[in-house]
């Protein structure tokens, strides 16, 4: 019987490309109200997915071969994490 | 005879009519606009393909992406690949990108705000079915109207994109030098449009369909003439 598992992939920049998004969020937001120890901030992207899988493993490697097959981030210019929460 | 064209109408596409007016009413070609679906059927016969500016999709997950995946790009990409002369201007050069056809990302511009202005573009090389009557270093104004045109690529890539020649065209000031402010969206090395190694599959994020009548130009300038006179001389030139 397959299960329902909650996948959360995260799509951010690669490091060596700017972030005005972060840069901008970190400087006029949170340095100027005070929360100087702030030191970056990177923006991103969160695709929140259901699928059914039949375990964990099984629902991460779908997600993987998904997220690669169908670009859903461009190895160029971003890098991907998977994990499943529940 | 006129040059035969046809340009792919998606979903969200929104210059597809701009283009098609530059090329019929100003160029006196023959131009095709077919909605993707149909144009799976009807893309052979055509001297060139045309991928229009827009949003297509609503730019949702990433600027082009979902263009990219409609079966009718799986036919360019053969084309394309056959040597056919494919061009994408600013959603097509997404769209393009995304596809595989070329290389590199567009990504959300430095300045985080929609890039909408006349901008110099620097020829970079003349071997691109869009650049072949022009002079290496000449300038051409040419708007630009985007929000995710900054260009990017790895080291390596960008190692290899110059080294092969595919940069195509570069933003400049009024003294032809990259500088900064001269670049809308903060592409890298102020990329402004690239080919692949043939030549024949060309993008770029500047609209020339719109800089090719005096009357909506600063200038009085007819510039974007030039990347279709080009393609005309592509094709009397083989």
């Amino acid at each position: 019987m397959p299960s329902q598992f909650l996948a959360e992939i995260i799509i951010e920049g690669k490091k060596n490309a700017r972030d005005p998004e972060g840069e901008t969020i970190m400087r006029d937001l949170m340095i100027k109200h005070g929360y100087d120890m702030v030191t970056s901030v990177r923006s991103g992207k969160i695709l929140k997915v259901t699928l059914e899988a039949k375990d964990e493993k099984e629902a991460k490697e779908i997600c993987w071969k998904m997220v690669n097959e169908l670009r859903i981030y461009n190895p160029i210019a971003h890098v991907c994490t998977i994990q499943i929460v529940k | 005879m006129p040059m035969r064209v046809i340009v792919i109408q998606f979903s969200g596409s929104t210059c597809d009519r701009d283009l098609v007016s530059a090329m019929k009413d100003v160029m006196g070609w023959e131009v095709d606009l077919v909605w993707y679906n149909n144009a799976l059927k009807h893309l052979e016969g055509y001297d060139a393909i045309f991928l229009p500016g827009g949003f297509t999709y609503g730019d949702h997950l990433r600027a082009g992406i979902i263009a990219a995946y409609t079966p009718v790009m799986k036919k360019v990409k053969n084309l394309a690949n056959e040597g056919l002369p494919v061009l994408g201007i600013c959603n097509g050069f997404q769209i393009l990108v995304e596809s595989g056809l070329l290389p590199g990302a567009l990504i959300g511009n430095d300045t985080l705000r929609f890039s909408c202005k006349w901008t110099n573009l620097r020829i970079e090389t003349t071997r691109s079915a869009a650049t072949n009557i022009a002079n290496k270093g000449d300038i051409w104004r040419v708007p630009v109207a985007h929000g995710e045109g900054r260009y990017f690529l790895d080291e390596k890539g960008l190692k290899d994109l110059n080294e092969n020649d595919q940069v195509v065209w570069r933003y400049v000031n009024d003294n032809g030098e990259t500088t900064k402010v001269a670049n809308p969206n903060g592409s890298i090395e102020n990329i402004a449009g690239i080919c692949n190694l043939e030549g024949n599959v060309v993008g770029l994020m500047p609209h020339p369909e719109r800089a090719t009548e005096a009357i909506i130009s600063p200038w009085g300038s007819e510039h974007g003439k030039f990347f279709f006179q080009s393609l005309e001389n592509y094709f009397g030139g083989r």
